[in-house]
């Protein structure tokens, strides 16, 4: 039998695995019991761990997160959905105001090992507020880890170690990659670490910098840059952007001398403008190019018709990368 | 121990009017003309057709995924039809029924299910907010209106549409504070269609109903049949009176039910029962209406033959139009309006640089 999975079903099985590693571990959103969750995430589990460790709650955001707080205060282990990252709002301030920093008010007391899992991005024809990027809401909210994984595989650890990490974790996920990649993703897969970025291409012209569904984009624009004008790109994907793996990045930065990152969140104050200061900060001297950032504008996202217009194009991403590469 | 003296299910008023079979309960009946009672019967049917057709345009992937109304026409349409054009209209994002009363072209509400942002423009003049999608956001918008109308002393009212599912919200609970405290305009309307998404409605909250939470904020609740056109109307007229005299919210608790899939996206054979849905069909809110004014002799099967061919035309001469105007909108750079009165210089350089990318023949992935 072939173990090739969807991100759907990559993380279903992460949920499966961690529910029956820890019977601590409890379930709570908008209709992720019977329904198995919009997107199918959590399909089968109310069948396998029933109604009291999979909670179809009412519809209400704070409710749902505050409530994983203090479950996750007494000991369990809550995985909590937001229906779509857009929806989330209504629960960060119980996510700033407690869950981030729990730990540190109770000078250690209690803690809350919580992970908030959410749908996020563009690409998908949706309606409004449902196709945001605004990761840097909770990269910037110390306390918290962010983590956005790529494909099935990595989608499947990183869920898994944020389910067993003791504090919160906020998963973003890339819903552009939910079907559209298959991969290769057996049972019983190790955790990843949620500090450490991956090298997935070795090069030695350019650094291309990305994470998530923009990493698939950074990916082709990559093999355009191999084809057209014979350039190999490093490629980094984050995985987790909070805490930021620098020391990688700036690795192969000092390696190279050139680097783009590729984003879809909007530029300004955005994850491409940490890592253009980080790459600054440390391989200033090893620069050939200023750092290019291919993000999305400083506008909402325009409804799906037009949401093409506002994600990064490969074309753009590859053109950023030629002036980068001839500055 | 000694018991406490209180009725765990606060009792609230219900009204009917038209039974099932559209016969009536002729004390409550409401005086309405026969023009305004075939007007109100025409808007019922221009929704159930065209989410009808809404439904097949999406499925051959003309259109984005909408929030079908089926089931719901009488729950708006007896709603909204108490109120006037100087009040004010708040929906959230099932409303075309209520929203066709209103005016809103077809081809608008075409075009913002297609995906462009022109579709929710709201026409000079007039007082209603465009779709809101975050659940229950609304409702303290619909309380701050109410508010500038009775701050600037006029007699006009706000009215907010939301859900059973939106009544979980802390917003919902706010609102009905604020609305209660500030003594402003406001009704309340929420179309408990039994369902959100997958959640039924006893899964969303344990009080007995939903209107009995009015009290608990110190204003009035009512509970109506909401597939009975005339019992919402009754019973929504009053509370737009009490709020346009006296400044008395109301929560109207409109008792319906969601015939459809909750969006396209979704597949309710999941978690629910055929049956059920088929029970409600029997109190479909179109053929009760139809047999309330055939009972009245007000209506024939030639005026129902012709107004469905008229809709029919109506919704394809609408879908035609839309097609055009989607013609029209070739121009990208529009992603960049109306983020600000006058563009930051950060949009303005963007946009130049977005338009340079054009120029030079850079498209967008598809
Ligand atoms: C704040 C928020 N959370 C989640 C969603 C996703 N969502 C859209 S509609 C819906 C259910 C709404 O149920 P109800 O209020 O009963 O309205 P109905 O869809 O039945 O008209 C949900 C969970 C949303 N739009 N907004
Ligand atoms: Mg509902």
């Amino acid at each position: 039998m072939s173990d090739k999975r969807t991100m759907v079903d990559a993380l279903n099985l992460a949920l499966h695995e961690e529910m029956k590693r820890d019977d601590n571990a409890i379930l709570l959103g908008e209709d992720v019991g019977v329904d198995g969750g919009i997107f199918r995430v959590s399909k089968g589990l109310i069948e396998t761990f029933g109604e009291e460790r999979i909670i179809d709650t009412p519809l209400a955001e704070s409710g749902i997160v505050g409530t994983a707080i203090g479950m996750a205060m007494a000991g369990l282990r809550p995985i909590a959905e937001m229906q779509f990252s857009g929806f989330s709002y209504f629960a960060y301030h119980q996510i700033e105001s407690h869950a981030a920093r729990m730990r540190w008010r109770s000078r250690g007391r209690y803690h809350v090992p919580l992970v908030v899992r959410m749908p996020y991005g563009g690409g998908v024809r949706a309606l409004e507020h449902h196709s945001e990027s605004r990761e840097v809401i909770y990269t910037h909210t110390p306390g918290l880890r962010t983590v956005i994984p790529s494909g099935p595989k990595n989608a499947c650890q990183l869920l898994k170690a944020a389910i067993r990490d003791p504090d919160p974790v906020i998963f973003l996920e890339p819903k552009a990659v939910y079907r559209s990649v298959k991969e290769e993703v057996p049972e019983d897969l190790d955790p990843l670490p949620l500090d450490k970025a991956a090298h997935v291409r070795e090069g030695d012209e350019l650094t291309f910098v990305s994470y998530g569904a923009m990493l698939h984009r950074t990916l082709e624009a990559a093999d355009r840059l191999q084809e057209e004008d014979g350039i190999s790109c490093d490629v980094i994907d984050l995985l987790t952007l909070a805490p930021l793996d620098a020391a990688t990045v700036v690795k192969s930065a000092s390696q190279t001398g050139r680097v783009v990152v590729v984003t879809e969140a909007p530029q300004s104050y955005g994850p491409a403008a940490e890592i253009a200061a980080r790459v600054a900060e440390d391989a200033f001297v090893k620069l050939e190019a200023p750092v290019g950032r291919v993000a999305g504008y400083d506008i909402h996202m325009p409804f799906f018709a037009r949401e093409q217009s506002y994600l990064p194009s490969v074309d753009r991403i590859t053109d950023t990368a030629r002036y980068t590469l001839e500055f | 121990m000694p018991q406490i003296g209180m009725k765990p299910n606060d009792p609230v008023p219900v009204l009917s009017v038209l039974n099932q079979d559209g016969a009536l309960d002729e004390t409550l009946e409401p005086d309405l003309s026969e023009d305004t009672l075939h007007r109100m019967y025409r808007t019922m049917l221009e929704a159930r057709l065209f989410d009808e057709r809404l439904l097949n345009l999406q499925r051959q992937g003309k259109l984005g995924t909408f929030a079908p109304v089926r089931g719901q026409e009488a729950a708006q349409v007896g709603s909204i039809s108490a109120l006037e054009e100087d009040d004010w209209m708040v929906p959230s994002f099932r409303e075309n029924a209520a929203a066709l009363w209103r005016g809103t072209p077809m081809d608008g509400l075409f075009l913002f299910i297609a995906g462009y942002n022109e579709g929710l423009a709201i026409p000079d003049g007039k007082k209603d907010l465009p779709v809101a999608v975050p659940v229950a956001s609304q409702l303290p918008h619909a309380v701050g209106l109410a508010y500038a109308e009775k701050f600037r002393k006029t007699d006009n009212v706000a009215m907010v549409y939301f859900g059973d599912g939106a009544t979980s919200e802390g917003d919902f609970h706010e609102a009905l504070n604020f609305a209660g405290v500030m003594e402003v305009p406001v009704v309340f309307v929420c179309q408990n269609n039994q369902w959100a998404i997958s959640v039924p409605r006893k899964k969303q909250t344990a009080s007995h109903s939903i209107a009995q939470k009015a009290h608990a904020y110190g204003i009035q609740g009512i509970q109506v049949d909401g597939n009975d056109v005339l019992a919402v109307h009754a019973a929504t007229r009053d509370a737009v009176e009490r709020a346009r005299n006296e400044h008395k919210p109301t929560l109207i608790e409109c008792v319906t039910y969601r015939m459809e899939v909750h969006t396209t996206a979704d597949d309710p054979t999941v978690y629910r029962d055929d049956e059920d849905v088929e029970a409600w069909e029997e109190r479909d809110p179109i053929k009760r209406m139809r047999d309330y004014l055939t009972g009245k002799d007000i209506w024939s099967d030639d005026q129902e033959e012709e107004l469905r061919d008229t809709v029919k035309k109506q919704i394809e001469e609408a879908w035609k139009k839309t097609q055009k105007t989607i013609e029209g909108l070739d121009d990208p750079t529009v992603i960049f309006d109306h983020m600000f009165d006058e563009p930051t210089h950060l949009i303005k350089e963007q946009r130049a640089r977005f338009e340079q990318d054009l120029q030079s023949g850079r498209d967008a992935d598809e």
